[in-house]
């Protein structure tokens, strides 16, 4: 075999580390929950029951506070993030679009473990003083907001990973605005419409499967955020309407009891809640990344 | 004409609420980072660099374990995912057709968007689980497994930038393929791939998650791949949620340092990009 | 057909006024001048055609009688634009409210894909509030018909706008810019990225479409020119180098220039 043969044939075996990367961990996780889905099936999904000094294990609330807690992120952060989006894309002076976007990127940078300290000795007291006692006075009539505010619990770790997933929806919806070709933004003007009827009518529709592409990837990144949740959501598995309750995640749990679990049956429910957390981001990843190659071949097709 | 005047009041309160959200993005980065400044900077001093941490109330010590833990980690994970990640986007771009090659990339892309603590999950079952215990070499397996695909991706869309007339003449000349690849067309692509790799060293040197158990932590320094190791993030973390205000001061400087260095590595590989 | 249109222009003879008067027109892309002190003027009802070699600064005119122009990154543009009597330059002008009044068709069609052929027509209509169903039904069988499209597209209107063929696309972008009742279209090049069927298509609809509105084209092709227009002004370099009748042009040019670039000695 001559030298470049066995070149091409070393990276491929490289390559194939991936592929049984992705299988593997897919394995290991099925094996690993084994024991927990033979004593609890598919109720482990739909009981409410956490506890483990019974030995009785049930992934609600978790499932719940995940969900909740990022679609809560979701809908604080999507029209932040759109905004910003079309202010670097449309509205900034030339000279301001370069150093602002890489400020606003520089979010993403700053470790989860960070946000998680900020927001545990500063957000949550400016929300426990301030923000839930105002939102209870004015908007207490509906359900989200009664209760006792504590600072720490669903709210405030909703505003925490909102603030970790702007990043990624803004830069990624700021390039498909600017890959809106410029003729559909004249046609729209020349039609009389104001430049925000353009961008809203014409421009984001346009990019659409790109934005929802965004959405989709921050979403996922929402659902499987870790340590800041952890430090400010409360930590409680339970399932409760009000936002300024204390809530649980799937990544929380995992990362609060991995090391204390000692009983077998404990650590295998564990991993099939990280059995459950890896199959909805998988999925959703792999939506997104539909999404968006869509656009693009879209745009080469054009 | 009312309605125009309505329309132009719907651009007016769009536009500004535009602003406000760049404004508000721009402002929560520097209260965090200023607030992370004020809070930690009176925690920084050679003994941070250089000494042991000391038990609850007992005033001084340091974080040279944990410091010399991160680095450590990010170390050995950078020495195992660089060269196999490069050589992975390497043949994805140049060789890559076909379902294998679009297995590989579905895979790769796929793991980008699987949470760290999943990977933290899986390098516990397979690493602590058969060793018996948490060792720096679990650590370094689960922070691997989140470099690996991001240097795989950023050298795999680099490589496919440099343009094509490049390889061919390359090979016109004689010169081999793999030769062609590693001093042409890798070279070329350096400056992107070093900022690539650059990104993902500050991504994963701000990692907790993986770490929580896996590396687990350790009081001393540790140099022993077979041992539980410290490291900044999670030192951070069990410092933070602990009840002592005495360890929520020192927490404060392990995230001055935790993201002057993390921040520090990416503002460099962005410059250093955009300057080429 | 031919009867009719020489009918049409002897009516309009007589009535024609001035629609739009540029006054040292001035243009630019960042530094370079892309318009320098053009003068003309645009006759009511009447097809005025723009010709010259590419760059010559023709798409940079009428992109400023709409003021589209400034809308690109870095342009920007002086002078006066008189369009019935006022400025469109003056200071308390919007220009949202003349593009209302000065339509554009452009290059390349671009009708928006994410709406339907429907959508895309009453587009620019459902700005000014709701209308009813019934009266945006009878808006888009209108100006489809206007626009020469309807027979072809009556069973496709719930299909999206770039499902189209390239020439029913342009003539979907006619309908579009007719549909806000515009008193002056602009062309430009409307039939560049057209086959010759699509082309005679839209070149016949222009000449319908003057008996109602005011039309400036632009076309670097010359026959065309010949066939729309009554007026034409010849470009070159920025600078407008002739204006008169289109027959006076194509026979009798005064210019040196303009008889090198009609008889095809550059360009």
């Amino acid at each position: 075999m001559n030298k470049d043969t066995l070149f091409k044939w070393l990276t491929a075996l490289l390559a194939f580390i991936i592929l049984l990367l992705g299988i593997g961990i897919l394995v290991k996780l099925l094996i690993s929950s084994r024991l927990s889905f033979d004593v609890f099936g598919f109720k482990f999904i739909f009981s409410r029951e956490w506890d483990p000094v019974q030995r009785l294990f049930g992934a609600l609330p978790f499932i719940w506070g995940t969900f909740v807690s990022a679609t809560l992120a979701l809908i604080i952060a999507l029209p932040i993030s759109i905004g910003i989006a079309i202010f670097l894309s449309e509205l900034a002076p030339i000279w301001m679009r370069q150093p602002v976007s890489f400020i606003i990127e520089l979010l993403a940078a700053i470790p989860s473990v960070i946000y998680g300290l900020w927001g545990l000795f500063v957000l949550a007291p400016v929300m426990q003083q301030w923000v839930e006692p105002l939102l209870g006075k004015y908007l207490g009539f509906l359900p989200f907001f009664k209760g006792y505010p504590l600072g720490v619990g669903m709210l405030t770790g909703g505003i925490i990973i909102a603030i970790m997933i702007i990043p990624t929806i803004s830069s990624i919806s700021r390039e498909v605005l600017s890959a809106v070709p410029q003729h559909q933004k004249e046609a729209a003007l020349s039609i009389g419409m104001t430049r925000w009827e353009a961008i809203w009518r014409v421009m984001l529709p346009y990019g659409r499967s790109g934005i929802a592409g965004a959405i989709i990837l921050g979403y996922g990144r929402a659902l499987g955020e870790t340590m800041a949740i952890t430090m400010v959501i409360g930590n409680t598995p339970s399932i409760s309407v009000s936002l300024f309750d204390p809530a649980y995640t799937i990544a929380s749990v995992i990362a609060n009891e991995f090391t204390e679990a000692t009983d077998e049956l404990y650590i295998s429910s564990l991993i099939e809640l990280g059995l459950i957390l890896f199959f909805i981001t998988f999925t959703l990843n792999v939506i997104a990344r539909f999404m968006l190659w869509r656009m693009k071949r879209f745009e080469e097709v054009r | 004409m009312m309605q125009y005047t309505r329309r132009k009041l719907v651009q007016k309160v769009m536009f500004s609420f535009s602003v406000a959200s760049a404004f508000i993005g721009i402002s929560v980065l520097f209260l965090i980072l200023g607030y992370v400044i004020y809070k930690g900077v009176w925690g920084i001093n050679i003994d941070f660099f250089t000494k042991l941490p000391t038990p609850v109330g007992v005033a001084g010590g340091g974080m040279v374990n944990a410091l010399i833990g991160s680095f450590y980690l990010v170390g050995l994970a950078s020495l195992f995912s660089i060269p196999i990640g490069i050589l992975i986007g390497v043949y994805l771009s140049e060789f890559g057709r076909g379902p294998f090659a679009s297995a590989v990339r579905f895979i790769s892309e796929s793991l980008t968007g699987i949470p760290s603590i999943v990977m933290g999950i899986f390098a516990y079952s397979v690493v602590v689980i058969p060793m018996g215990r948490f060792s720096a070499l679990a650590g370094t397996f689960a922070l691997s497994l989140l470099m690996l695909p991001i240097i795989v991706k950023s050298t795999e869309e680099l490589l496919k930038m440099v343009p094509n007339d490049l390889r061919e003449a390359s090979l016109a000349l004689g010169i081999p393929r793999r030769k062609t690849i590693i001093r042409i067309v890798l070279s070329t692509a350096k400056s992107g791939i070093i900022t690539g790799i650059m990104l993902a060293i500050a991504r994963v040197g701000g990692e907790a998650a993986p770490l929580l158990f896996t590396a687990f932590g350790n009081s001393y320094i540790n140099w022993r791949p077979d041992q539980p190791i410290a490291s900044l993030p999670v030192q951070l973390y069990v410092y933070a949620i602990s009840p002592y205000e005495d360890w929520h001061q020192k927490a404060w400087a392990v995230a001055l340092v935790l993201m002057g260095i993390v921040l520090i590595t990416n503002i460099v590989a962005r410059l250093y990009a955009r300057k080429k | 057909m031919q009867e009719r249109n020489r009918e049409s222009e002897v009516r309009s003879q007589k009535s024609k006024e001035t629609k739009i008067i540029t006054d040292g027109l001035n243009a630019w892309f960042g530094r370079n001048q892309a318009l320098k002190n053009i003068n003309m003027s645009v006759k009511q009802n009447e097809v005025t055609a723009i010709i010259g070699p590419s760059g010559c600064g023709k798409s940079t005119f009428v992109r400023c009688l709409n003021r589209l122009h400034e809308e690109i990154i870095g342009a920007r543009c002086e002078g006066r634009v008189i369009f019935d009597g006022k400025n469109i330059y003056d200071p308390d002008v919007d220009p949202v409210l003349i593009r209302r009044r000065i339509g554009m068709v452009f290059q390349k069609p671009n009708p928006f894909p994410a709406m339907t052929v429907y959508e895309n027509v009453v587009a620019g209509l459902i700005l000014e509030g709701r209308m009813k169903r019934s009266e945006l039904d009878k808006a888009v069988e209108k100006y489809l018909m206007l626009a020469a499209l309807w027979d072809e597209v009556k069973d496709k209107l719930y299909q999206s706008g770039a499902s189209l063929s390239g020439g029913q696309q342009q003539r979907l972008c006619i309908a579009r810019a007719l549909a806000v009742e515009p008193e002056v279209i602009l062309f430009d090049e409307p039939t560049s990225a057209l086959d010759p069927i699509s082309t005679a298509k839209i070149e016949e609809l222009i000449q319908d479409l003057k008996k109602e509105y005011t039309i400036v084209i632009v076309t670097h092709n010359m026959q065309q020119a010949a066939r729309v227009s009554g007026y034409t002004g010849f470009f070159l370099l920025g600078e407008l180098i002739e204006f008169d009748r289109t027959n006076k042009i194509f026979t009798n040019p005064s210019n040196k220039l303009t008889e090198d670039y009609i008889t095809g000695r550059f360009g």
